[in-house]
């Protein structure tokens, strides 16, 4: 209880100035019968040694860090320089909240703006809002979006996107009577187009696809695009590895309506999964139906400039049941974390960041694809990820990989049962030449035997 | 302050008839209450409403207000001024800040509605 | 005090950089991608040195207030100090470099984590079952939503209406119509607490639930909470519980008592888990028994004395997000529930409650306080009285800031013309206390002498008062060139 700063004395002040006896008096208006009788059947209180012992022995549970992975998929190992977690640190960036009372938020606020901003050079859309819970549940208020936009019943959703956001679509779509479809990828790997254009009509609110996909291709995006608008539909592109927009065309560029994504890659590390960063993107014509918080500049009473939340209108502490999303509390501190990892790296080294993983990646599918029993699956340009085919169960590969400190990539099976035997890996800019090598190497072993 | 050839709605709303068509707006009261005006969603032009149905919404920084129509008929006209200039609602709420033209139905309907005076006497009683 | 800060675009210049990356050790390769597919440069990104940086973003953390500096009374936000060990714990690499797909073996001490906490929240609510993934309070109350929807769906009800006390956070109605209900406002009774006779009248078979807040964001225990879940248990309706105010009940009396079927609790709020300037929070969703089937997938289970990810549940509504939550955040909330124990978390809920009651005591003869129940963790005044002398709610807040704290949370709840929701929580001195009691009992006085004094303020901060309808009417939401 080192931070309950009142002391007994302090106390029976302050109950003398209320006028009761004591601290139980003030609960008078529970009644009796829902009194909990018992103490709470819970460990502790643990001192801060035995707090840290306590957690470095679960933590010793996890094998983390011993071993030479490959999995991306939605979560991506990247380099973090430390001037991010020295200055998201702070506890000016830490311990505020919702800056409510812009003149004591200015930091929060004019850092949101700057993240704004880079969202939009990056995307090459108009509007970014300030954050949104992660990657999954900001393409599912993309869709959202777009289903009021243009009130229509059905959106089209492409199979190479990430499986466990088109699961999220699932969950929230079940109960607003929205009809998903989904549209199967070809044998590049990419969305099929044939089969969009045989399932689109003029009942469709949106398209979404994901690029880089979860196989790790770039998809067509302006081809799609065409496609949509030419039905009165929404284009939505959803992009769980945002570093991929410093070196790919903005999906501004080809014909996007609504960019939503997945910051992690920007200086958050992979958490077991969270917290990470939705990031959500738009068109200036749309801003009116987005969700969340948006910053914008404005002016103090003296002409100085200066930054609020704006645009509050949409959101459910004033329209309530008719607001744009049910979301208050986002991800600010993931976005100030992200803002400060993109200034670091700035203009030249994020697009070096992006060039290492192409070039890794790349070096690594050429050295698997020399191996007998591996076939690279699709033939198509890719990112930082692509699939491989083994003759094998990649299963079995995986446990052996993993007798000598390797995690290979994702099985597909689980997610695409006619993928049976292909993995999904990544590599990114943390895997040295000696650790693709590696990762050759074993390979090579198992499958000779 | 209000005029009198003007009907009035329980909603805030004002309609002035010249021939077959209504001049719709928001009152004085309407827009004081809600404050500076940031934003209007006009109704589109062609648009069919009923009586009490809603027309747009207005918006201030912290609230929004359903504009209901006080009349049914068809949208012929809407206040394009506003989109750019809502403030227009503020400063002359019964004039420049006209919200949309209706052909008018059926104007039997505007004996829903109250006259001047009684639209007073029902503000007194709101504030 | 740090007034002003260029944005990071205008600071910066051609070829300057903060970060090296290490070479490129494998062989280089042109044209891997086609140019068609590629961008030229991203113009306008910040180009700066290392040091800029640090200066850029410690200059503009200075023109933050935070809990760190001190009281933050936003009411219903529990604006609690945030432990730092837990912060350190966060940080511990094999919590931080663990990838969600790891095979399950090497993530037992994650998964350990969110079983226990799932146990220990338990415990606190009464609840048989939690699921930690929701992203947030607003993120809990749909998963809930959604679950009790799962609940009716697989009984055959196609119930179709929420009923929701008008006193409540606008999240409420927000997530119920997402999980596709309608929402029907119950009007609060003259001591601020649910009008247990209009819910009478409402409830009928085609209501799934209530949601109801307790304590209300008046700060006012719903003292008839049993009945009213036996009216709503009587119709096959559930009772849902927003557990934002759950500080002020640790130790004392638990939703389950309460008779509430689901519950959402917010980790930054009752738990301490720093709230980031806007999250990420984390709000777990309990349920009673008979719910435990809907719960999102995947449930954290053990077998042969191992943890695994379950995801045969197929009456389960789902998957709510990527991955499995804020995984960092649950855990510094586990690290406060160790640090408190049993009697830490009472004491915890006694003091804020006695906190609020020592500010609402001692502000009562300067502030309108509309509702006079007696109240727990919060307490609500309004600006009843400042409104003779032309003086708001909102000058009362921006002169505040002149005394050097945060203002209470202003205009909310709705049912209160010109509300000031004040929550101390339990992790402020009495000295601190006073002093903002003192600013209050001056501002009171300023109002009558000096209204002008209040109409301009802040007058200390880094801007003065910002021109929100500027912002609105000519919206600029970006930095352009």
């Amino acid at each position: 209880m080192n931070h309950l700063p009142l002391s007994k004395k302090e106390i029976k002040e302050m109950l003398k100035t209320i006028g009761v006896e004591s601290v139980e008096d003030l609960f008078k208006s529970i009644p009796e019968k829902i009194k909990l009788k018992h103490e709470l059947k819970i460990p502790g209180p643990l001192s801060e040694p035995e707090l840290i012992n306590y957690f470095e022995n679960l933590a010793s549970k996890n094998k983390s860090t011993e071993f030479l992975s490959f999995l991306g998929a939605g979560a991506y190992p990247h380099l973090i320089p430390y001037i991010v977690d020295y200055l998201s640190q702070r506890g000016e960036f830490l311990t505020p909240y919702t800056p409510y009372q812009p003149e004591l938020s200015q930091g929060t606020l004019q850092i949101t703006f700057e993240f704004q901003t880079l969202i939009c050079q990056l995307t090459g859309m108009d509007v970014s809002n300030a954050s949104l819970y992660d990657g999954s549940t900001a393409m599912v208020e993309a869709a959202l979006m777009a289903w009021r936009i243009k009130n229509k019943p059905k959106i089209l959703l492409s199979r190479t996107i990430h499986p466990e956001y088109r699961e999220v679509a699932k969950t929230y779509f079940k109960n607003l009577n929205i009809e998903l479809i989904e549209i199967n990828y070809n044998q590049n790997g990419e969305t099929d187009l044939n089969e969009l254009k045989e399932k689109i009509d003029d009942k469709v609110a949106g398209i979404i696809i994901q690029s880089p996909n979860f196989f790790g291709i770039i998809e067509k995006i302006e081809n799609i695009s065409e496609i949509a608008h030419s039905f009165g539909a929404i284009m939505i592109v959803t992009i769980p590895e945002f570093l991929s927009l410093a070196i790919l065309k903005p999906p501004g560029d080809c014909g996007v309506d609504i960019v939503a994504g997945e910051g992690q890659s920007f200086g958050l590390p992979l958490s077991f999964g969270g917290p990470y960063l939705g990031i959500l993107a738009c068109k200036s014509e749309f801003v009116r139906q987005m969700p969340g918080r948006i910053v914008g500049e404005t002016q103090d009473m003296e002409g100085e400039r200066g930054y609020v939340l704006t645009l509050s209108t949409r959101e459910q502490h004033i329209r309530r049941e008719r607001a744009t999303s049910n979301i208050c509390t986002n991800q600010a501190w993931c976005a100030i974390r992200a803002t400060i990892y993109l200034s670091v790296m700035g203009k030249k080294g994020l697009r070096e960041v992006a060039w290492q993983n192409i070039q890794k990646a790349n070096y690594a599918k050429k050295e698997l694809s020399k191996i007998d029993g591996i076939n690279i699956k699709f033939n198509n340009y890719f990112f930082n990820e692509f699939v491989v085919e083994f003759e094998k169960d990649p299963e079995w590969i995986n446990e052996e990989l993993k007798k000598n400190g390797i995690i290979g990539g994702l099985c597909l099976k689980r997610y695409y049962p006619e993928l049976e035997n292909c993995m999904l890996l990544c590599i990114t800019e943390i895997h040295k030449k000696n650790d693709i090598d590696k990762l050759a190497e074993n390979l090579k072993n198992i499958l000779v035997n | 302050m209000y005029p009198k050839d003007f009907y009035y709605t329980k909603d805030h709303e004002w309609i002035q008839v010249k021939g077959d068509t209504g001049v719709v707006g928001v009152t004085d009261f309407a827009q004081s209450h809600l404050g500076d005006i940031v934003y209007i969603e006009l109704p589109k032009i062609g648009t069919k409403v009923k009586y009490r149905q809603i027309l747009g919404t207005i918006e201030s920084v912290k609230a929004v207000a359903d504009i209901y129509s006080p009349v049914s008929g068809e949208v012929v006209e809407v206040n394009e001024e506003l989109s750019n200039t809502p403030e227009l609602i503020n400063q002359d709420p019964h004039g420049k800040g006209w919200i949309a033209k209706i052909k008018i139905a059926d104007d039997s309907e505007l004996q829903n509605l109250m006259t001047a005076s009684e639209y007073e006497k029902f503000i007194e009683g709101q504030k | 005090m740090i007034k002003k800060e260029p944005l990071i675009f205008e600071l910066s210049s051609e070829d300057k950089r903060a970060f090296q990356l290490p070479h490129l050790d494998v062989p280089a390769e042109k044209d891997i991608l086609d140019k068609s597919i590629m961008r030229e440069e991203i113009k306008g990104f910040p180009q700066l040195s290392e040091n800029e940086i640090i200066r850029h973003f410690t200059r503009l953390s200075q023109m933050n207030y935070c809990v760190d500096i001190g009281l933050y009374p936003l009411g219903s936000c529990t604006m609690k100090y945030s432990p730092k060990i837990n912060e350190k714990i966060a940080l511990i690499p094999d919590f931080l470099n663990s990838h969600p797909y790891f095979p399950e073996e090497l993530i037992q001490g994650n998964l350990e984590i969110l079983k226990i906490t799932e146990e220990l929240l338990c415990e606190i609510t009464g609840m048989d079952a939690f699921t930690l993934f929701p992203s947030a309070g607003a993120h809990g109350e749909l998963t809930g939503m959604m679950i009790i929807r799962a609940y009716h769906d697989s009984k055959e009800e196609r119930r179709k209406k929420v009923l929701i006390p008008d006193s409540a956070h606008g999240t409420n109605p927000a997530s119920a119509h997402f999980s596709g209900y309608e929402i029907e406002e119950i009007p609060s009774n003259e001591r601020g607490t649910v009008d247990v006779k209009k819910l009478k009248e409402r409830i009928n078979e085609d209501v799934a639930a209530l949601m109801i807040t307790n304590p209300n964001t008046l700060g006012v225990f719903e003292d008839e909470i049993s009945e009213i879940s036996e009216v709503l248990h009587s119709k096959g309706a559930l009772l849902y519980m927003d557990g934002a105010n759950l500080n002020a009940l640790m130790g004392i009396t638990r939703p389950r008592e309460m008779g509430v079927d689901v519950i959402h609790l917010n980790l930054h709020k009752t738990f301490s888990t720093p709230h980031g300037g806007g999250g990420p929070g984390s709000g777990p969703v309990g349920v009673r028994d008979k719910l435990i089937d809907f719960l999102p997938i995947p449930r954290i289970e053990k077998k042969e004395g191992k943890y695994f990810l379950d995801y045969n549940r197929p009456k389960s509504i789902g998957r709510i997000r990527a991955f499995y939550g804020n995984f960092l955040v649950v855990i510094k909330a586990l690290a406060y529930i160790l640090s408190m124990g049993p009697e830490g978390l009472k004491r915890v809920s006694q003091i804020a409650v006695l906190n609020s009651n020592y500010i609402r005591k001692s502000l009562e003869k300067f502030y309108y306080l509309p509702y006079k129940s007696p109240t727990l963790h919060e307490c609500v005044f309004s600006d009843k009285w400042q409104n003779e002398f032309g003086i708001k709610t909102l000058d009362i807040a921006k002169r505040l800031m002149d005394y050097g704290f945060h203002p209470p949370t202003i205009y909310f709840p709705l049912i209160v013309s010109g509300a000031l929701m004040i929550e101390p929580t339990e992790t402020e001195s009495k000295q601190e206390l006073d002093e903002f009691i003192q600013a209050m009992r001056k501002i009171a006085q300023e109002a009558k002498e000096n209204p002008e004094l209040l109409k301009s303020a802040p007058h200390k901060t880094p801007v003065r008062r910002l021109d929100e309808v500027r912002a609105a009417r000519n919206l600029i939401l970006k930095w352009s060139k």
